[in-house]
């Protein structure tokens, strides 16, 4: 796909982000912009996915994912951009984002298998444990003799979870070199900056002392570099380490008055807020 | 009374290592995982056998569930395992979201559950996973009596589809089942039929309730005993059917009696049929350091207890 496609699906995708967050007046915007250009590389370029068609017109979505690359989002509260690109990608239809967090939808408030939305494998947003989840699936395959690889996306802030380091110790040691984990750098979280809630410190020296092969995506919002960067690490990937891609971005990124702050991390846009966010991006396949 | 013989006494971990190891041979898409307790759980056999469908997560019992949940993802049958104590209360959240609320066809089994796990303490004597894995939708509760009814037990979960926490414990007990028994979850076992009085008894207090029952034989009461492997599903009619002929019922099991079966059973009773219920349980306690036996008598858990709670709940029909 040229660079130019997968930037027209990208501004659509952080349409319907905005405009799902307004339609309940809830849910998370700020995250779900900022990751926006890496889960529209991993699964309109970079990903190989069972695209067949089935009722309705709909990817038949399998739930083993055998022979295809895997991908699970642990920071489960930026699910407006996952269900967005998940409709736009053809797993169910894009008029069902109408329905996020609410009554009776498919689309909760954060991701779940447990209403049968296609394109999910297991419930997140309660933090730290899509890692965890991610090793056993890319375990499975190794003994499925699966080539494919799994990804997994979390949160900066979600590395302040316990969970995530005893995932983050594991996996070297059982040399899960089938796993690419992808942390989301925009240094936000809901009381503030990462740094004043929590510090992170240094990641990458973190993550390389716990026997990771860690490399950086320094424009995370630039979705050619997140092409790029998706490359390098598949290449780096089947070598006896797992790969961990430190994605810095901008939270809100598209929307200018969103950019660059923690304050929307979690509240959704008014109406004017909601005509000027989508001011800034042009409609390229369409609302819903 | 019918008459229960033994003629070895197994702990139930063993009956499921036991199983394990068979089910290795079975079942190709058997995975165990443990967290750094292979020899408590008895699963080296299968470990010597199918290296490589063999986990050691380490003490990272939370990661250990959401391996274990992504495993399922890829078809493969999960067996996670540690102490009970660490299998329910610490990792709850991670069964919650990864494993129920996610549908995964994992297996939680744990081991050295409740008072009887001994000289530890209260730290590892966990008397309140029944209750929390009760209370959790999707989840299945197993709690076998002993060695031939865990390892039976076990291989009926993993042609089970969906989440499971199957309970054992630390210490031997008699095998008074049938090494050939058929296991079917949420089917409650009719161990003696009797007329006075409902003992309904899960895990090892099985047995304490079959001693109880010649006891009471002996004083003129005919004692209907049944066995409730199968916390949940509970088998409301087999407990209605019975509370129905007998007008009374006590509960035993070595858990708190917040929240276990007593409670499972009361709330059947409450909505079905109205008698006079008493628990051999721990009452709102933790426990602490002794032998299993001195345990068993100091928190009220032993067939002289069952027998007085019988005779004080046929007081009040």
């Amino acid at each position: 796909m040229q660079t130019q496609e997968l930037q027209d699906i990208a501004s659509q995708v952080r349409r319907d982000i905005v405009r799902m967050v307004h339609g309940c007046k809830s849910g998370h915007p700020g995250g779900s912009l900022g990751c926006t250009d890496i889960v529209v590389a991993l699964y309109f370029q970079h990903m190989k996915t069972n695209n067949r068609k089935g009722k309705g017109g709909y990817i038949s979505f399998k739930m083993d994912g055998t022979d295809e690359d895997l991908f699970f989002l642990s920071n489960g509260h930026i699910s407006p951009l996952f269900y967005s690109v998940l409709a736009r990608k053809g797993y169910f239809g894009v008029e069902e984002l109408s329905t996020f967090r609410k009554l009776n939808s498919r689309l909760q408030g954060h991701p779940t298998t447990h209403e049968g939305l296609p394109g999910i494998r297991v419930a997140s947003g309660s933090l730290g444990q899509g890692m965890s989840v991610a090793i056993g699936a890319a375990m499975a395959k190794k003994l499925n003799g699966d080539k494919q690889s799994v990804y997994v996306l979390m949160g900066d802030g979600e590395q302040q979870e316990g969970q995530v380091w005893e995932a983050a110790q594991f996996a070297p040691h059982h040399k899960v070199d089938n796993l690419i984990a992808i942390i989301d750098l925009n240094g936000q979280q809901i009381d503030g900056s990462t740094e004043e809630v929590m510090s992170n410190r240094d990641l990458k020296a973190k993550y390389k002392a716990f026997g990771w092969n860690v490399m950086e995506i320094k424009e995370g919002n630039n979705v050619e570099e997140c092409v790029k960067g998706l490359r390098k690490a598949k290449r780096l990937s089947g070598k006896g380490q797992p790969i961990m891609i430190l994605l810095h971005t901008d939270m809100g990124a598209g929307v200018d008055f969103m950019m660059g702050s923690h304050k929307w991390h979690g509240i959704a846009p008014n109406d004017e807020q909601l005509a000027a966010a989508l001011a800034q991006l042009p409609s390229s396949l369409g609302d819903y | 009374m019918k008459k229960y013989t033994y003629t070895e006494s197994k702990d139930t971990r063993s009956g499921f290592g036991d199983a394990m190891t068979e089910l290795g041979e079975s079942h190709p898409n058997v995975v165990a995982l443990c967290a750094d307790l292979v020899g408590s759980l008895k699963i080296a056999p299968f470990i010597k056998n199918h290296p490589e469908r063999f986990i050691q997560v380490g003490i990272a019992e939370a990661n250990m569930m959401g391996i274990a949940a992504g495993l399922t993802i890829g078809g493969k049958i999960p067996f996670a395992s540690t102490f009970a104590n660490f299998g329910s209360g610490r990792v709850y959240d991670q069964i919650r979201q990864s494993i129920a609320y996610s549908d995964k066809n994992v297996k939680i089994a744990v081991s050295h559950a409740g008072l009887t796990l001994g000289e530890d303490g209260a730290t590892h004597q966990i008397l309140e996973d029944l209750a929390m894995m009760r209370s959790m939708p999707n989840m299945t509760v197993i709690n076998p009596c002993d060695y031939n009814q865990t390892k039976a037990a076990t291989k009926a979960v993993a042609d089970y589809e969906g989440p499971v926490y199957l309970r054992f414990g630390r210490p031997v007990v008699p095998v008074f089942t049938d090494a050939d028994q058929k296991f079917e979850i949420g089917k409650a076992w009719m161990v003696n039929e009797g007329k006075d009085v409902t003992i309904i008894a899960t895990g090892h207090l099985v047995w304490e309730a079959i001693k109880a029952g010649e006891k009471l034989e002996a004083q003129g009461i005919d004692a209907e005993i049944i066995n409730i492997h199968t916390i949940k599903p509970l088998d409301t009619a087999a407990i209605l059917k019975s509370v129905k002929k007998t007008k009374c019922v006590v509960t035993c099991e070595e858990h708190q009696a917040n929240g276990g079966l007593g409670d499972a059973v009361a709330q059947t009773l409450s909505q079905n049929f109205l008698a006079p219920q008493e628990y051999v349980a721990v009452n709102d306690s933790f426990g602490e350091s002794g032998t299993p036996e001195q345990l068993m008598v100091k928190y009220g858990l032993t067939s002289d207890d069952i027998v007085a709670k019988v005779l004080k709940v046929i007081a009040r029909k």
